[in-house]
């Protein structure tokens, strides 16, 4: 009995060892009222997000790779096809193993939203809003909104012009002005709400609410036009289902302050 | 005798063995969410195992489209036979927790007449309705004045909690979409 305790306890003790090690880092973001492509009231309202810490960088393979070991019914092996597709994980080698063509600081991609959504909650985080993300992605390494500025679009632009069969670089660009790295040029990043950004109407015509679900007419509920950058994110997180996966779809995760 | 008490023994125990069968792995039950209904119970969402399903997502202040599905719902097992009927269970998630308490679930049931138990009205924890939104397929999102923009559709589950049918059709029946419950119920 006393045995048992003991290595519950040496099990517990490692674990917090292995967290610490492996903890990551939130900066915390003011947030405030903020120019959305999206307006909070489908007209021209800017959205309102409150204090909340984001994760200075996307989760590695190394991270996720760690919290499958953890929680094996999020091995690709294991894992219910409700909550993912059938190319989940399927970069690495095995189902629990990375491989050599895949690097422990490379982006984890190839995940569902409900697996980015566990492993947030393993860290006692969650996936930030799409608020959120946009208005932290806003910043570059001098303001916290440089999306006025055309050198950040052409950055933004120029990432979505690299051909997708090259490597993933390594996370760990340069911090922008709040410390974050990697929200533009890395990988494309799964939201809490990847489901709310293209409704409208609220069902009140349903022919209007499927053309905008299903066709780019959506755009024409969304601010600032020039910022299409921001816009083809929203286009293609709107697309997705909750269970898909994709080749440079990770992910990080948020805290509230 | 022996063999006798040890095959009564087994019916004993197959009994509950059936209902402990694993779930399909593509059963949106896999989602262990907990939800509370408009009596103030509390359950996880595979407790709905067991029975066909018709699910939608709505939010008691919904002004428009809601009281449309309502309706609809209604009219969908209404045209379906009374022996059939009555193995329909109707399930209405909100998608607005910060609103729709127990008390108003309620309240929204007795003035629709909603009788349980073949309707059931729940809330759940504002992370779980993103989560089960995201299962179902459905979209919503909150505007500042507290009302939501939000898809609207009712989907059929077979009693494992597959979704086996949905129809877009709201305001009328949908004869495709009665055709697939009275075939799930008649499987079931």
């Amino acid at each position: 009995m006393g045995s048992i305790v003991m290595r519950g306890w040496w099990l517990v003790m490692g674990m917090c060892a292995a967290s610490a090690s492996l903890a990551a880092d939130y900066v915390p973001l003011p947030g405030g009222s903020f120019a959305s492509v999206i307006a909070a009231d489908n007209k021209s309202a800017p959205a309102q997000i409150k204090p909340f810490r984001l994760r200075t960088e996307p989760v590695t393979n190394a991270e996720f790779l760690a919290f499958v070991r953890a929680h094996p019914q999020w091995r690709r092996d294991r894992v219910a096809p409700v909550f993912a597709d059938g190319q989940y994980l399927s970069r690495w080698a095995s189902a629990d193993a990375l491989g050599a063509s895949e690097l422990p600081q490379q982006p984890v991609t190839r995940v569902s939203w409900f697996a980015a959504q566990a492993f947030c909650e393993s860290e006692q985080a969650r996936l930030p809003s799409w608020y959120e993300w946009e208005y932290a992605a806003a910043a570059d390494a001098h303001r916290a909104d440089a999306r006025s500025d055309p050198a950040w679009r052409d950055r933004v632009l120029d990432w979505y012009s690299r051909p997708s069969n090259t490597p993933l670089p390594l996370v760990g660009g340069d911090a922008d002005v709040h410390g974050v790295r990697d929200l533009n040029g890395l990988v494309w990043e799964w939201v809490d709400d990847f489901n709310a950004l293209l409704v409208s109407g609220d069902g009140r015509e349903q022919d209007g609410a499927d053309k905008v679900r299903f066709c780019g007419a959506g755009a024409a509920n969304m601010q600032q036009k020039e910022n299409y950058a921001t816009l083809m994110r929203v286009a293609m997180l709107s697309a997705l289902k909750a269970s898909d996966t994709t080749n440079n779809l990770g992910f990080r995760c948020a805290r509230p302050e | 005798m022996r063999r006798l008490l040890i095959s009564w023994l087994c019916l004993l125990l197959v009994g509950p063995a059936l209902a402990a069968t694993p779930l399909p792995n593509d059963s949106i039950y896999q989602l262990g969410i907990k939800l509370t209904d408009q009596g103030g119970h509390s359950w996880t969402l595979s407790e709905r195992r067991g029975r066909v399903q018709l699910i939608t997502m709505f939010y008691t202040s919904c002004a428009m489209v809601c009281p449309m599905t309502v309706d609809t719902m209604k009219a969908t097992r209404k045209a379906l036979d009374e022996p059939a009927r009555d193995k329909l269970d109707l399930l209405a998630v909100s998608f607005d927790p910060a609103r729709d308490n127990v008390a108003a679930l309620q309240q929204y049931a007795q003035k629709r007449q909603l009788d349980a138990p073949h309707w059931t009205l729940a809330r759940a924890e504002p992370q779980d309705v993103r989560a089960l939104s995201a299962l179902l397929g459905l979209q919503y999102r909150q505007l500042p004045d507290g009302d939501f923009n939000h898809s609207t559709e009712l989907i059929l589950l077979d009693p494992d909690g597959r979704i086996i049918a949905r129809t877009t059709v709201i305001g009328r029946v949908d004869p495709t979409f009665v055709d697939a419950v009275r075939k799930a119920l008649a499987a079931s």
